[in-house]
């Protein structure tokens, strides 16, 4: 899984985003390297859930250009598509498929997607199902699961597609506090195992343990990017300095 | 045992208070009146056999050599006597079709389902209307009765459905503006038009606008304006269920590199239409009753051959009207409310092993 590290696969430049007369994105560029884990925080609003969600265009931003894997993102649905089938992405409020069970919920775009055969799906769900610690729960619906359960389904979900980068949209945001730890311990797994990586998150002990490269932003903006190290102790900026207090304190 | 059992069951649900109990003696009296004169109209003052001189005789209860004597004319219209075989097949396959594809362990559904959308309506459609294979040509202008509702009904239902998804989908299809502007404006207007001026545009006016060597069936053309009709009802409820889904689903699908087919088919439409069985019920119990407009348009359905047979002389009675109306009246609900009962049954079934947990 780490051979080729070093090497950009997402390159993004100059990206910028308005919601009506909100402003989400003003000019950012970044770059992600194979086996890199970035971990991105700043306040809300800041613009860091709509940088990523660009990365797999689920928002098409106004202007800038992202590479995905040599690709560059276009209006072209085939593009786009085939762009979504290298990119996993795991999300705040998880997005299982209710009226799916979980291993069909892991198996339904195998099948569909990446043509696999139901036996093949099924092996490979089954695989991520027990590395994220719920191969029992396999036949049940979402709905009858935990928070916690439901965000390890839907992470084995996106790595059933064997993506090659995954990206977390504050994946622990929505979770009682007693289940953040089983979906962080899972995480750092698979971040741990050489996968490239890019999260959205605030829980700082995770971005410690894994990150490679710390990114705050703060108005649309990459205020600071540096190394784990740097970033906790001798931030540059003023603004991460208070974030990084008042996140650290409570 | 029991009867303590009744007895409490009707003081924890009929009287636990003395306004409570007098709003059932009230309520129950006038249920148990309104069924006892029911009754009495329907079975007991009936005039079961005879002709109409025994109901001239007998006007207080229900005329039911009435109906004895036109039943073959409510069912099949004016289709000639030798030919109803035709129609009993068609009445066989499609009731037994229906009974098989309720029943869950019939063995493939997959297929009957297929037989029952394509093959059967074509086959239905020939063998009624005839003309080809040595069978005598029946025009549509002499069908009538039950099988036309029958017909109309199921045409429009098992046809709406699919034009409303895609209307629906076309809708709300931001990243095509003309498809989009198109669904808009059909839905808007075909759901802004009474559905009689629908029957009488596409009965009178249509034939206008075409060359008069193209001769459109009247049936046909009363089929299309219901399939238009209610189709535009249909998208709008299937938009409804569309809507009521998480905005999550489809990023969900999205990102799982599914298209767009594949995200509706797999994840968008399984979830939506939980949510819109009720309301996709009721477009199909107005349309199945909405069928006797038709009656306008100078084709007799059900209710159209019953009101036939009321205005004959010959069957000039007081009592023969209401006879004509209740019958219409129980043969309808005997159907609705199947419908409804099936409908609830489906919508519980999806529901189950998917609710939260506990």
């Amino acid at each position: 899984m780490v051979t080729g590290k070093g090497e950009k696969i997402i390159e993004i430049s100059d990206l910028r985003k308005s919601f009506g007369t909100f402003t989400a994105l003003r000019g950012v560029s970044m770059e992600v390297k194979k086996g890199e884990r970035i971990v991105i925080c700043g306040p809300s609003g800041s613009g860091k859930s709509t940088l990523i969600r660009c990365i797999n265009r689920l928002e098409v931003p106004d202007s800038g250009k992202i590479v995905v894997d040599g690709i560059e993102l276009s209006d072209d649905v085939k593009t786009i598509e085939g762009i979504r089938r290298q990119v996993g992405m795991v999300f705040q409020q998880f997005n299982l498929f209710p009226h799916l069970t979980v291993l069909e919920n892991c198996t339904l775009a195998q099948i569909w997607v990446a043509k696999r055969s139901q036996k093949k799906a099924e092996e490979t769900a089954q695989h991520y199902l027990e590395r994220v610690h719920i191969p029992e729960q396999m036949h049940k619906y979402p709905g009858q699961l935990s928070g916690g359960q439901q965000q390890r389904v839907a992470i084995a979900r996106a790595l059933c597609m064997e993506p090659k980068v995954m990206l977390y949209d504050e994946p622990t945001s929505a979770l009682d506090p007693e289940m953040i730890a089983e979906v962080l311990d899972v995480m750092v797994e698979f971040a741990e195992s050489g996968m490239t990586t890019v999260c959205v998150t605030h829980e700082m002990g995770f971005a410690r343990k894994v990150a490679d490269c710390m990114i705050f932003m703060d108005e649309g903006k990459i205020v600071e990017a540096s190394d784990p190290n740097t970033f906790f102790t001798k931030p540059k900026s003023e603004r991460t300095k208070l974030f990084l207090n008042q996140i650290l304190e409570h | 045992m029991t009867a303590r059992a009744a007895l409490l069951w009707l003081r924890d649900n009929l009287f636990f208070s003395w306004k409570n109990g007098v709003l059932s003696v009230v309520v129950g009296g006038f249920l148990l009146w309104v069924v006892v004169l029911l009754a009495d109209w329907f079975f007991v003052s009936a005039v079961w056999n005879g002709g109409i001189e025994d109901c001239r005789l007998r006007q207080d209860g229900a005329c039911w050599p009435f109906v004895q004597a036109r039943f073959r004319q409510f069912i099949y219209g004016f289709y000639p006597d030798v030919e109803r075989w035709r129609v009993n097949i068609v009445m066989l396959v499609f009731f037994v079709g229906i009974a098989l594809l309720v029943w869950e362990r019939t063995p493939f559904r997959g297929k009957l389902v297929l037989f029952m959308l394509c093959v059967f309506p074509l086959a239905s459609w020939f063998l009624m209307r005839g003309g080809i294979f040595g069978l005598a040509d029946v025009p549509t202008g002499r069908w009538g009765g039950f099988m036309l509702t029958l017909v109309l009904a199921s045409v429009g239902i098992v046809s709406s459905l699919p034009l409303g998804i895609m209307l629906a989908l076309g809708r709300r299809a931001e990243s095509l503006p003309f498809v989009k502007a198109f669904c808009v404006v059909f839905i808007e207007f075909w759901r802004g038009v009474p559905v009689i001026t629908v029957l009488f545009a596409t009965a009178f006016m249509l034939p206008l606008f075409m060359p008069s060597s193209v001769n459109f069936d009247q049936l046909l053309r009363a089929m299309v304006g219901f399939i238009l009709f209610s189709s535009a009802y249909m998208a709008e409820i299937v938009r409804g269920g569309l809507e009521g889904l998480q905005r999550g689903q489809y990023e969900a699908s999205d990102a799982l590199g599914m298209t767009y087919w594949q995200s509706r088919i797999r994840v968008i439409l399984p979830q939506a239409l939980k949510i819109m069985i009720p309301g996709i019920l009721l477009t199909i119990i107005g349309l199945f009753k909405d069928t006797t407009l038709v009656l306008i348009i100078g084709l007799l359905d059900f209710l159209g051959m019953i009101q036939a047979g009321i205005s004959d002389p010959r069957w000039g009675a007081p009592n023969v009207p209401f006879t004509g109306y209740a019958f219409a009246a129980v043969v309808y609900f005997v159907f609705c409310y199947s419908m409804s009962l099936y409908a609830r049954y489906i919508e519980k079934k999806f529901s189950a092993g998917r609710e939260r947990r506990p």
